[in-house]
């Protein structure tokens, strides 16, 4: 029978079965023999990226790399720290907290870098922060997880960067009640990134006499949300979005659909359009409304030099796009962190004059020590409080205006006003 | 007690032995990587007593799994209970589950069958979602300082400790596989090949089909269960990513690679792809489609799986 004689054909002779197999079992066995030979030289500094290459955070992942590549080069061009040059080894970490405990735990045992940084979604960081912990392998988030300054995690994890939601969303409250309106109907996804919103919103509107007249949680398998826009109450003054992933643009065509030219004031987030161009008709309906933006995606008026140098290095245009493809828009108001947090784990190298893993504790003690960082090359985002008990930052906030298809900032927030009373210390934990 | 199939028995134990001393001339990375691949391959191993040696597909397994990281964290964050209790309620949890499920599930057949459970899982992933303040949801929950360590019998074990954690993996790897042994080569095993062959002939020999398929089903689950707990145990983390169908999906290749129906099919299928997807992700973004193609090659000239060709060719009593 054909089958049969098609079965034969496809056979693989045993020999070469074997070959194969002898093959495939010395490359996988390669790193056991190599992790041994490579010790740790001392003559440069790594560090370790587990960045989401692929999965869901993929967008954000190419733009974190893309932002490291450029500034690693540029402290390589500096001179490096503390005379040694600093090597970037990338691993993908699937945007899932298996792998990325697994990288974790690649970077510690088998590339033993210095340090890790470049996490951002929570539950992956969640699940490596322990880890990371327990292998006592400093580890740099560049996520907007409450965990870290909630006290959940250990004295090797820092966030030195961008700002946590509850500080965000906190900060924001205000200008939205003073200007947009006090009764509020909050949209988001039903799972924890949405509730971190949704508590942390209610508690900070009603601080202000605000009210939270409409509560609306969307399912993350929801691909139509017609069925969710009749529970918007009619006493809506403002609509707080935040909404991640591809049904965003559904969302916003059907909000527009369902609430037509009289609509309420609206207010998101930008997460829920990071790498997603403006200036497209699906998006038209989002004219006038506003965002939260840690760093304004569009060149300002303003600019500062800061930020010019930042976006040529990174090779993003005044429109927060590649400069080699205008359709290519960056995670713009993320990917600064993992600049910053270079330059951060950069100065509390140099404060420790760390030269290698001897110097681990110094150098740890040393970020704890650090009260801020001055808006700068090295902080283009702008200026910054470091808490070193909770160890994390706490960085100004802009407030967007869609005009013209375009983001324009209408407010700025100050770092000071974004503070909220401490919830850990982890400087009381030993290493 | 007579020994069916000594040559495999004394496989396993070789086996065994073999893993216990890799730890002393791997690396310390591979060390760790082999902790994982010995957890993972008690899940597939699990999932093999229903696909290879009862024939039924199912695509929900990440719910047993999920059931035993679920069971045993929650127990140890919300009560505090000690680790091997912990450990106990996990796999509790994941046999009582598997059960109920099979009640219900096993009244259908084939594809019903697969579409069944998988029904099953994503209700049970979305449940954790929906009880997110109390599961944690999508962000999970990070379990205290206080359960990396416990005491059994006098003795410490300190699961932040690699020597400690790869130990353990093996101890648990270990009493599977035997257990395993005992249940697969016996005349149990035989019962479940003879459904898995032709149902119909075994329930006409006068057996209950039912209950053999509902044994297997539960056995499956529960031992799922044994790799969810220790994983969720052995990294301090447990959230809804575990029960995510991808989970599911992770055991069926890990299984169908090694060889359904092989006793050690699974620890070779699991090892060989969790080391190639290591290996790959290093080199490429793509990596998913060199899995992708390899596991078509896979298909088209080891349909029977690694062991399995082994198997037919030149070593039967490999089963």
């Amino acid at each position: 029978m054909d089958t049969i004689d098609i079965k034969k054909n496809l056979t693989l002779p045993r020999r070469s079965l074997l070959k194969g197999m002898a093959a495939a079992g010395t490359v996988l066995a390669a790193p056991g023999i190599i992790g041994r030979a490579v010790a740790q030289s001392g003559d440069v500094i790594k560090l370790g990226a587990p960045f989401h290459r692929t999965g869901i955070g993929a967008a954000y992942g190419r733009w974190y790399e893309r932002t490291a590549l450029a500034a690693v080069k540029l402290i390589n061009e500096q001179g490096g720290i503390n005379g040694l040059p600093v090597e970037l080894i990338i691993e993908d970490d699937g945007t899932d907290p298996k792998r990325g405990v697994e990288a974790v735990e690649k970077f510690s045992a088998e590339h033993k870098v210095d340090a890790i940084f470049g996490h951002l979604f929570s539950h992956v960081s969640a699940a490596s922060a322990p880890r990371a912990g327990e292998l006592k392998m400093p580890y740099f988030l560049c996520s907007e997880a409450h965990s870290l300054a909630a006290g959940a995690f250990n004295r090797y994890v820092f966030q030195p960067s961008i700002s946590d939601v509850k500080s965000q969303v906190s900060s924001m409250a205000p200008w939205i009640t003073d200007n947009l309106g006090k009764k509020v109907t909050m949209i988001y996804p039903d799972y924890a990134f949405g509730y971190d919103h949704r508590d942390n919103l209610t508690a900070a509107i009603k601080a202000q006499g605000g009210e939270i007249v409409g509560d609306i949680a969307i399912p993350p398998t929801e691909t139509s949300y017609t069925r969710y826009l009749p529970r918007i109450p009619f006493n809506t003054e403002v609509i707080y979005h935040v909404l991640v992933g591809p049904g965003v643009l559904t969302f916003v065509k059907e909000l527009g659909e369902h609430l037509g030219s009289q609509r309420p004031e609206i207010f998101g987030f930008i997460d829920s359009l990071e790498a997603v161009s403006f200036d497209i008709p699906q998006l038209a309906y989002l004219d006038g409304t506003h965002f939260w933006e840690a760093m304004p995606r569009y060149a300002q008026p303003n600019q500062t030099s800061f930020d010019k140098l930042y976006r040529e290095k990174v090779g993003v245009d005044a429109n927060g796009a590649s400069v080699d493809d205008a359709k290519s828009v960056a995670t713009f108001s993320h990917m600064f962190s993992v600049w910053e947090t270079l330059f951060a784990m950069k100065k509390a190298m140099e404060m420790a004059d760390y030269k290698g893993p001897k110097q681990k504790i110094a150098m740890l003690e040393a970020m704890e020590s650090i009260t801020g960082f001055e808006e700068s090359n090295e902080f283009p985002q702008g200026r910054k409080i470091f808490n070193g008990k909770m160890h994390q930052s706490f960085a100004q906030q802009n407030i967007s205006k869609v005009v013209d298809g375009k983001l324009k900032v209408v407010h700025t927030v100050s770092p000071e006003d974004t503070l909220y009373p401490d919830e850990a210390d982890y400087t009381k934990m030993s290493f | 007690m007579s020994i069916h199939n000594k040559k495999l028995f004394l496989l396993c134990l070789a086996t065994l032995a073999g893993l216990f001393v890799l730890q002393f001339l791997l690396s310390d990375y591979l060390v760790l990587a082999f902790t994982r691949i010995l957890i993972l391959a008690v899940f597939a191993m699990g999932y093999n007593v229903l696909m290879g040696y009862t024939g039924l597909v199912s695509l929900g397994h990440a719910m047993f799994f999920g059931a035993g990281v679920y069971g045993a964290g929650l127990s140890s964050y919300y009560l505090g209970v000690s680790l091997p209790v912990a450990f106990l309620a996990g796999i509790l949890a994941a046999i009582a589950l598997s059960f109920l499920i099979g009640l219900l599930a096993l009244r259908t057949q084939t594809v019903s069958f697969m579409i069944v459970t998988l029904m099953f899982s994503q209700a049970a992933f979305l449940l954790i979602l929906y009880f997110s303040e109390f599961t944690g949801g999508d962000q999970g929950l990070t379990l205290p300082t206080s359960a990396r360590s416990f005491s059994l019998f006098g003795l410490e074990v300190d699961m932040t400790s690699d020597v400690a954690r790869y130990n353990l993996a093996l101890t648990v790897f270990g009493v599977v596989l035997l257990g395993l042994f005992a249940f697969t080569q016996g005349p149990v095993g035989r019962l479940l090949i003879a459904v898995r062959e032709n149902e119909d002939r075994t329930r006409m020999l006068g057996f209950d089909t039912y209950a053999i398929k509902l044994l297997a089903f539960t056995v499956s689950g529960g031992i799922s269960g044994v790799a969810g707990a220790l994983y969720g145990l052995m990294f301090g983390y447990i959230g809804s990513a575990f029960a995510e169908f991808k989970i599911s999906i992770e055991a069926l290749l890990f299984t169908l690679v090694g060889g359904p129906g092989t006793l050690l099919g699974p620890l070779v299928g699991t090892g060989l792809m969790t080391l190639l997807i290591d290996r790959l992700s290093g080199l490429t973004t793509a990596y998913l489609i060199v899995i992708g193609a390899l596991l078509v090659a896979v298909t088209l000239w080891f349909p029977t799986g690694i062991l399995g060709t082994l198997r037919d060719r030149w070593l039967p009593w490999l089963k």
